[in-house]
């Protein structure tokens, strides 16, 4: 048991910590250095400065354009997601298993086909171009919803429920003063994920927002990329190294880990522990 | 749990409070279905709609499909997609769900905890950049495991990425980025399973082993199915991971190697939207049809 788990941290950890060190380094040392070798602070130094210089802080720009983008458009899932995941688990109405097929047939479509019909559709109402373009179908989560559908039909009792209206608590009240406080492991999964998805996509900002002013910072990440010489070797004088490069993905995945440790405690807490007995 | 309490029988005894259950539901979902109809189901029917035309808008039948699927790319594409769902699928389910049992068992010292963090960090890196990070990997002059590749007897980047080895080595990739979210999600539904049902189990005198697959496994059964499901259609997806690596390998993975790079090609390369539409449309098929069977067999859409 203790060798798999050893074997499966050395299998997620190792890649990670080369990326780690690989920022430490100049490109020389990066090619003929050991692998896992530290360069030195001198170079992480060099490399954030030449990292910063690059368009004149568009690092950090990119990086408040991201938590804009992907703050504003959680809020907007949250509020959406959880009481329809709810709603859809513990409650009978008309068109409930449409809804259900329909979100999974949605999901399932590729994201890469969406993005021409969504481009054209964004275009139509004059959105193009500005945040709202990427917010708003970020805001549309239906992984969250099926997150929440199902952690409410597998793990919170539906006679919990009925004994509150029983007491004469209304539908929201339920949903209120008893669904949503045993729900926050799940509202703290669907938030996490949501953020991460966001945060790391690439393909919708692309297309929507052309400026490199504003890019979210996986958009940014994939720019400097393409001012690499060793992988695209047309680039002039604004050149990135590897190492700098390696520095860029640290930083663009820096909050996402962030966010994972501060919500960790949230994700996984056996909130229902003793909520009934039967 | 689900055999103690039986909602369909309430409901019955009280048709006022069903029908204002009903009015709620549908007030709760109300936002929801808005966002759905705008960027999940408008998008969707228009791609629909490309697929079934052509580029002057004109009602073309099967044509784009029948076009798409005689394309000389179609067929190695799909076998190469068929085959790397194969090891994804069946890597996530028994390595996932074994991973989160152990890391369950630890969780009272802390390094469960601690472990699951490590685990999930390669997730933080989604899309290119873990594609990347591998790239690095897996050429044996810069890997940090060279002597393992070498010792494998590979000795030039040429030779690790050789065309055999591309549906083990895109597992490999998927499985490092995507395998931490779900330890999370299956870890916390773990949690989930009353503490007396597990009790009930060490009592009856069920092993670690007995207790795993007779209570715990069959109590998660919608949150694998759901992973099954996503993971299938995401996986019949392939495109990142072939794209980048037929940009630094000179064309060993060509860039048709997945059905979605062909259809990305289509429409990006060879400005054809309506092709690209057909072929993702075909994608959909195939993912709903998994879908639907999975779902039909494990009563996935009932509210118990």
């Amino acid at each position: 048991m203790a060798v798999v788990l050893a074997a499966f941290t050395v299998f997620f950890v190792l890649p990670v910590l080369w990326l780690v060190l690989a920022a430490t380094k100049t490109d020389h040392q990066l090619v003929h250095g050991n692998p896992l070798s530290f360069g030195s602070w001198h170079a992480l130094k060099a490399n954030w400065q030449a990292l910063t210089a690059f368009q004149d802080n568009a690092i950090l720009l990119w990086l408040r354009n991201s938590a804009i983008y992907a703050g504003i458009s959680l809020v907007i899932t949250l509020c959406v997601a959880v009481p329809a995941g709810y709603a859809l688990a513990m409650t009978e109405f008309r068109g409930r298993r449409a809804l259900l097929v329909a979100t999974l047939i949605v999901m399932l479509m590729p994201n890469a086909t969406l993005v021409v019909p969504l481009f054209l559709e964004l275009n139509a109402v004059h959105l193009i171009g500005t945040m709202w373009s990427i917010i708003l179908p970020y805001s549309f989560y239906p992984f969250g919803v099926y997150l929440t559908y199902i952690y409410f039909t597998t793990a919170v009792p539906r006679d919990l429920l009925a004994a509150a209206r029983i007491d004469g608590c209304s539908e929201f009240g339920v949903f209120r003063h008893i669904a949503l406080p045993l729900a926050s492991p799940v509202v703290a999964l669907v938030g996490f994920f949501s953020f991460v998805a966001n945060w790391t996509n690439y393909f919708l900002p692309y297309v929507m927002l052309p400026e490199s002013d504003q890019m979210p910072v996986q958009v940014g990440v994939g720019t400097l990329l393409s001012s690499v010489p060793s992988f695209n070797p047309t680039v002039g004088s604004l050149a990135i190294e590897r190492p700098q490069l390696a520095l860029a993905t640290l930083v663009a995945i820096t909050p996402v880990l962030v966010v994972f440790l501060f919500s960790q405690r949230f994700l996984v807490a056996g909130m229902l522990a003793g909520a009934t007995k039967e | 749990m689900t055999a103690t309490h039986s909602p369909v029988a309430s409901v019955r005894r009280r048709p006022q409070g069903a029908r204002r259950q009903g009015r709620a539901g549908a007030a709760f979902v109300a936002a929801y279905l808005v966002l759905l109809i705008a960027f999940g189901v408008v998008p969707t029917a228009y791609a629909v709609y490309f697929a079934f035309s052509n580029a002057q808008g004109a009602f073309t039948g099967f044509d784009n499909f029948v076009t798409t699927m005689r394309d000389f790319r179609f067929v190695p594409a799909l076998g190469h997609v068929g085959l790397y769902l194969l090891f994804w699928l069946v890597s996530l389910v028994v390595i996932v769900v074994g991973l989160a049992l152990l890391l369950h068992r630890l969780a009272s010292d802390g390094a469960g905890k601690a472990l699951r963090f490590l685990f999930y960090i390669p997730g933080a890196l989604a899309g290119a950049a873990s594609v990347l990070v591998w790239l690095f990997i897996l050429d044996p002059t810069v890997s940090p495991v060279s002597s393992l590749l070498s010792g494998l007897g590979y000795d030039t980047f040429g030779q690790v990425i050789a065309p055999g080895h591309l549906p083990l080595l895109f597992t490999i990739i998927a499985f490092w980025t995507g395998a931490g979210g779900w330890i999370v999600v299956i870890y916390g539904a773990l949690n989930n399973i009353p503490k007396d049902v597990m009790e009930a189990a060490r009592i009856d005198g069920a092993g670690a082993w007995q207790t795993a697959w007779r209570v715990q496994i069959p109590m998660l059964r919608k949150w694998i199915v759901y992973m099954v499901i996503l993971a299938f259609a995401g996986g019949a997806q392939l495109f990142v991971e072939p794209q980048l690596l037929s940009l630094a390998s000179v064309g060993v993975a060509g860039r048709d190697y997945s059905l979605n790079q062909l259809s990305y090609d289509f429409a990006f390369q060879m400005n054809n939207i309506n092709g690209a539409a057909a072929v993702s449309v075909e994608l959909l098929i195939v993912s709903l049809s998994a879908a639907a069977l999975f779902v039909a067999r494990s009563g996935f859409f009932d509210a118990e």
